[in-house]
C-alpha cells in the first residue's frame, strides 16, 4: 500500500481529517481517565471486611434523655441477654462501630509513651468478650477476652484499657517479624498489652484519608456506654437474617422502650451497610462506564458519517481507479489506511492529552498518576473502533463499479 | 424568509434522516449528560445565605500549636475549644456571634403511645436567629437575657410543630427534651440552606433541617453531649469538667461582621486574643488565626464533593467531542448540497443568505437535540441517585431555569458549531458547481 497518495489527498480534505483526528484524540484522553477512575473505584469494593458479611446486622441504639454510664451499661447488658435469646440469633455484642461505617473513634498508636510521633493510626473498636465469635474473626495468636476482663467507659473517660487485642496488620506494622503477643502498646490514654492476635478486621473508614490504617484495629475489652447510645451487631444463624432482625427490633423494644431505633437507619443488615458504604464507588464506576461507552458511539459514528461524504465525494476518482486496473481490495485497503493514519495521529496527540488531564486531576483532586497499562487499552480501542467504523464505508466505496468513471463529466 | 429557511432546514435534515439523528443523539447526550452532572454541582456549589455570605464568618484559633497543624499544612483545627468559645462570647466584638454544636437529645411526646424519637438538634445563642435570618412562623426568638439565665426555652421547626402540635401555635406550650420541660418560645418556618454552612465540620454539608434549638448555656449547663465530632490532641482526663476545660475542639462558631473594616478589626482582635493566651502560658507559639467567610469557609471545606466536579469536567469534555463531531457531521452535510448552494448563489442569493440558511439549519438540529437532552436530562436527574449519596442527590432537580438552561446550551453549541460548516458552504463557486453538473 502506498502512504504517499493518501496524504496528498487529505491534503485536500484538511478540516475532515483535522475533525477525525481531533475527535479520537480527545476520545482517548476521557476514555482512558475514565477507565482509570473505575478501576479505581472498583478496586475499593472488593475488599473485604474479614466479617461474616452474610450473617450480620447491625442495630443502631440510641437512648433517650441521657443517662449516666453505670445506667447505661446495665441497660446495654440487658438488651444483649435480650438479642442473644431472640430466636435466630447466634450471638451479639456491643460496639462503637462497625466496619464500612465511615467514621468512628481513630487512635494513634505508641510503642513508647514519650514518643512524640505515632507508630500508626488505628480504628478504635470497643467490644465485649462476644466479638470475635459474632464478628466471625479469626483469631491466629493469643486468646480471647475473658467475661471478667470487660469494663464499661463512657466517653468523657481515659482510653487505657488494661489488656487489647490487635489485628494482624497492626502487629506486622508495630512489631515486624516479631511475635505481638504480651507486649505493650500505647493509647492516648495509657498502656495495654496486646494479648491476642486477629487474622483481618478492616477499619471503619474506606475513604482515603483513612487509607494508610485501612487493616490497623484495635479492640477494647470494654462496653462504650455513651448516653446517645451506640451499636450492637448481631450474627444471625444462616438463612434467618431476615427474621432475626425483625425479630430483634421487637425484642429490644418489649425489653425497654425508652430508647429509638430509628426507621431508616435503625436496624441495617450488612449488605446494606456494604452498599451504602460503596454508594459513590460504585455509582462513578456506573457514570464513567456509560460515559465511556457512549462516547466510543458518538466517535464511531462520527467517522462512519465523515468516511461516507468522503465516499459520496470520491466516487468518480475510484471509478477511475478501478478502470485502471485497482482491484477491490486496493480500494478497501486505501480507506482502512487512510482511517490508520488519521488515527495515529489522533491517538499520538490524545496521548498526550490524556497524561495532561490526568496530571491536573492529580493536582486538583485524590487522583493516582495513569498507569501506562490504560493508555495502552485507550490506543488499542480507539484504533480498532476506527477500523471497525471505516469498514462500511469502505467496503461500499470498494463495490464503486468501474464505469462511474466514465459518468457525468 | 426565517419561516422560509427553517421550512427549507427541516426538509433537508428529512432527507438524510440517518445522519441527522446521529447529530440529535450526540448533541442529546451530550448536553444531557452535562445538565445533569451540572445540577448536581449546581445545588452543591449553592450559596446558602446569598445575603450574608460575605458577612458571616467563622473564625479559627490555632490552640494545637504547630506540631498537630504542620500535619494540615500549618491550619489551625476546624472546630473551637470550649474555653475560646466561651472568651469570645464573653468578649462580644462583632455585632452578633454564636458557639454551636449539634446537641445529643430525643424528644419525648406526651401521647405515651408515640414512640420517643431524635430530630436534628442544635445548642446555640440567642444572636444566631437573627445572624441565619432564620424566618418565624410563629413567636419569636429566645433573648440575650434568657441565654444568660440558661433558660429552658425552646425554639422547634415547622415539621415537629406539625408533628407534635398538628401545625398549631404552640408558643407557651412545653416540649419535654430529655425528659425536661422546655417552653416553646417560637416556631421556625421552613428554614433549610443548602449546603448546611452553619455546620460543614459534622455534616459535611448535607443534613436534615434543624428542628430543635435549645440555649447553648443551658445545653452545656446539663452536660448535653454533642452529636458531632470531638477532636483531642492530649488525653482530656476523666469527666465532663476536664474536657470542656481541655483543648478538645468540638465548637462552631459565626460571628456576623457587616463590613470589611469590622471584619479587619476582628481578625486583629482574635490575634490579639491569641497574643493574650501565648502570654498565658496556654499557647506556646505565636498567634495562628483564621478568619473566614461563608463562601470561603465552604470553600476550604471542600464541601462540593470530589464526585460532582469529576463528572462534571468529564461531561464537559464529552459535550466538546460530540460537538466535534457535529462539526465534522455539518460539514458532510452541508458540503453535499454544493450544488444547490450554486445554484442559489448563481440566482442572485448574497453570501449572508447562505449563511442564514445554514445556521438556521443548524439551530433546527440544535433545537432537535436540545429536547432530546432534555428527555435524557431528566432520566439523568432521577438517576443522580445511582452516582451520589441521598444527601446529595435529593437535592439535583429539574426546574425551569435547567430545562432553559439545557435548550440554550443546545441550539447555541450547535450553531457555533456550524460556523465552520457554514463557512465553508458559503464559500462555495457557483461557477464550479454550474459547470459540473
Amino acid at each position: 500500500m502506498q502512504i504517499k497518495p493518501i496524504l496528498s489527498a487529505l491534503r485536500r480534505h484538511k478540516a475532515g481529517t483535522f475533525l477525525i483526528a481531533m475527535q479520537i484524540a480527545l476520545t482517548l484522553a476521557i476514555v482512558c481517565n475514565a477507565l482509570f477512575i473505575i478501576h479505581q473505584r472498583v478496586a475499593h469494593l472488593s475488599e473485604p471486611t474479614g466479617i461474616d458479611e452474610a450473617n450480620i446486622f447491625i442495630v443502631k441504639n440510641e437512648w433517650v434523655g441521657a443517662p449516666d454510664s453505670a445506667r447505661v451499661d446495665a441497660m446495654m447488658r440487658a438488651d444483649l441477654q435480650t438479642l442473644r435469646q431472640v430466636p435466630g440469633v447466634q450471638d451479639a455484642t456491643p460496639s462503637n462501630s462497625y466496619p464500612l461505617r465511615g467514621s468512628g473513634w481513630d487512635d494513634g498508636v505508641k510503642l513508647k509513651p514519650d514518643q512524640l510521633q505515632d507508630s500508626s493510626g488505628s480504628t478504635i473498636y470497643f467490644a465485649d468478650e462476644h466479638f470475635i465469635d459474632t464478628l466471625g474473626l479469626k483469631l491466629i495468636a493469643g486468646r480471647n477476652f475473658r467475661a471478667d476482663e470487660i469494663g464499661h467507659m463512657d466517653m468523657r473517660y481515659k482510653l487505657a484499657p488494661p489488656v487489647v487485642i490487635i489485628t494482624r496488620a497492626l502487629a506486622d506494622k508495630l512489631f515486624p517479624g516479631g511475635q505481638a503477643v504480651g507486649k505493650t502498646i500505647y493509647l492516648i490514654g495509657g498502656p495495654a498489652t496486646v494479648v491476642g492476635v486477629v487474622d483481618l478486621l478492616q477499619a471503619q473508614s474506606v475513604e482515603r484519608w483513612a487509607s494508610d490504617f485501612a487493616y490497623r484495629s484495635v479492640i477494647i475489652p470494654e462496653r462504650l456506654t455513651l448516653s446517645l447510645g451506640s451499636f450492637y451487631i448481631v450474627r444471625a444463624r444462616p438463612g434467618q437474617l431476615d427474621a432475626a432482625m425483625r425479630a430483634a427490633g421487637k425484642a429490644l423494644f418489649a425489653q425497654n422502650p425508652r430508647r429509638v431505633i430509628a426507621d431508616d437507619d435503625g436496624l441495617l443488615s450488612f449488605s446494606e451497610v456494604r452498599s451504602r458504604a460503596y454508594e459513590s464507588d460504585r455509582g462513578m464506576a456506573i457514570l464513567m462506564g456509560v460515559i465511556s461507552i457512549v462516547l466510543l458511539a458518538v466517535t464511531a459514528a462520527g467517522i462512519v458519517g465523515l468516511t461516507s461524504f468522503w465516499v459520496g465525494q470520491r466516487r468518480r476518482q475510484i471509478g477511475v481507479r478501478r478502470a485502471l486496473g485497482a482491484t477491490r481490495q486496493d480500494i478497501l485497503h486505501y480507506f482502512m489506511t487512510e482511517n490508520l493514519l488519521i488515527s495515529c495521529a489522533g491517538v499520538l496527540v490524545g496521548t498526550v492529552l490524556a497524561i495532561a488531564m490526568n496530571l491536573w486531576m492529580v493536582t486538583r483532586f485524590e487522583m493516582h498518576r495513569l498507569s501506562l497499562s490504560y493508555l495502552v487499552t485507550g490506543v488499542v480501542i480507539l484504533l480498532l473502533l476506527g477500523q471497525g467504523a471505516v469498514l462500511a464505508p469502505a467496503l461500499r466505496a470498494s463495490r464503486v463499479p468501474p464505469v462511474e468513471a466514465t459518468r457525468s463529466v | 424568509m426565517f419561516a422560509y429557511y427553517l421550512q427549507l432546514g427541516l426538509r433537508s435534515l428529512r432527507k438524510n434522516p440517518l445522519l441527522t439523528l446521529l447529530m440529535v443523539l450526540a448533541i442529546g447526550c451530550g448536553v444531557a449528560a452535562s445538565m445533569t452532572t451540572y445540577s448536581v454541582f449546581r445545588a452543591t456549589s449553592n450559596n446558602p445565605i446569598p445575603d450574608k455570605s460575605s458577612q458571616l464568618y467563622v473564625p479559627q484559633i490555632d490552640n494545637w500549636g504547630p506540631d498537630a497543624s504542620k500535619d494540615n499544612k500549618g491550619e489551625p483545627p476546624n472546630a473551637m475549644t470550649y474555653t475560646d468559645a466561651i472568651n469570645l462570647m464573653r468578649d462580644k466584638r462583632a455585632k452578633r456571634q454564636t458557639a454551636l454544636y449539634p446537641a445529643a437529645i430525643s424528644i419525648v411526646p406526651t401521647d405515651p403511645s408515640m414512640l420517643p424519637f431524635r430530630e436534628t438538634s442544635y445548642a446555640w445563642y440567642a444572636d444566631a436567629f437573627a445572624m441565619f435570618d432564620i424566618p418565624f412562623l410563629y413567636g419569636h426568638a429566645w433573648t440575650a437575657d434568657e441565654d444568660e439565665s440558661h433558660a429552658a426555652v425552646a425554639v422547634i421547626g415547622k415539621a415537629l410543630n406539625d408533628k407534635l402540635f398538628n401545625g398549631a401555635n404552640s408558643v407557651g406550650k412545653n416540649v419535654s427534651i430529655n425528659g425536661r420541660d422546655y417552653r416553646i418560645v417560637g416556631v421556625a418556618d421552613k428554614w433549610n440552606p443548602e449546603p448546611v454552612f452553619y455546620d460543614v465540620i459534622n455534616t459535611n454539608g448535607f443534613d436534615d433541617p434543624i428542628e430543635v434549638f435549645i440555649p447553648f448555656t443551658r445545653a452545656v449547663e446539663l452536660q448535653t453531649n454533642t452529636n458531632g465530632n470531638n477532636n483531642c490532641s492530649h488525653d482530656p482526663g476523666k469527666g465532663w469538667d476536664s474536657w470542656i476545660r481541655s483543648e478538645c475542639v468540638w465548637l462552631g462558631f459565626w460571628a456576623e461582621l457587616p463590613t470589611t473594616s469590622e471584619a479587619d478589626a476582628y481578625r486583629a482582635y482574635l490575634n490579639g486574643y491569641a497574643a493574650e493566651q501565648q502570654r498565658a502560658g496556654r499557647f506556646r507559639w505565636a498567634p495562628n488565626t483564621r478568619l473566614r467567610n461563608v463562601t470561603e469557609w465552604l470553600d476550604y471545606q471542600k464541601v462540593v464533593p470530589q464526585e460532582a466536579k469529576v463528572s462534571l469536567m468529564v461531561s464537559l469534555g464529552f459535550l466538546l467531542i460530540c460537538l466535534v463531531n457535529t462539526v465534522g457531521l455539518l460539514l458532510a452535510k452541508f458540503m453535499r448540497r454544493s450544488s444547490e448552494i450554486g445554484v442559489r448563489r448563481a440566482l442572485g442569493a448574497p453570501r449572508k443568505e447562505i449563511y442564514l440558511q445554514f445556521l438556521i439549519e443548524a439551530a433546527a438540529v440544535g433545537l432537535a437535540g436540545g429536547v432530546v437532552g432534555l428527555l435524557l436530562t431528566g432520566l439523568g436527574v432521577m438517576g443522580v441517585s445511582l452516582v451520589f449519596e441521598p444527601d446529595v442527590a435529593r437535592l439535583a432537580k429539574l426546574d425551569v431555569s435547567l430545562v432553559l438552561l439545557t435548550m440554550l446550551v443546545a441550539v447555541l453549541t450547535t450553531v457555533l458549531a456550524a460556523f465552520y460548516p457554514t463557512w465553508r458552504a458559503a464559500q462555495v463557486q457557483p461557477a464550479w458547481q454550474l459547470k459540473s453538473n
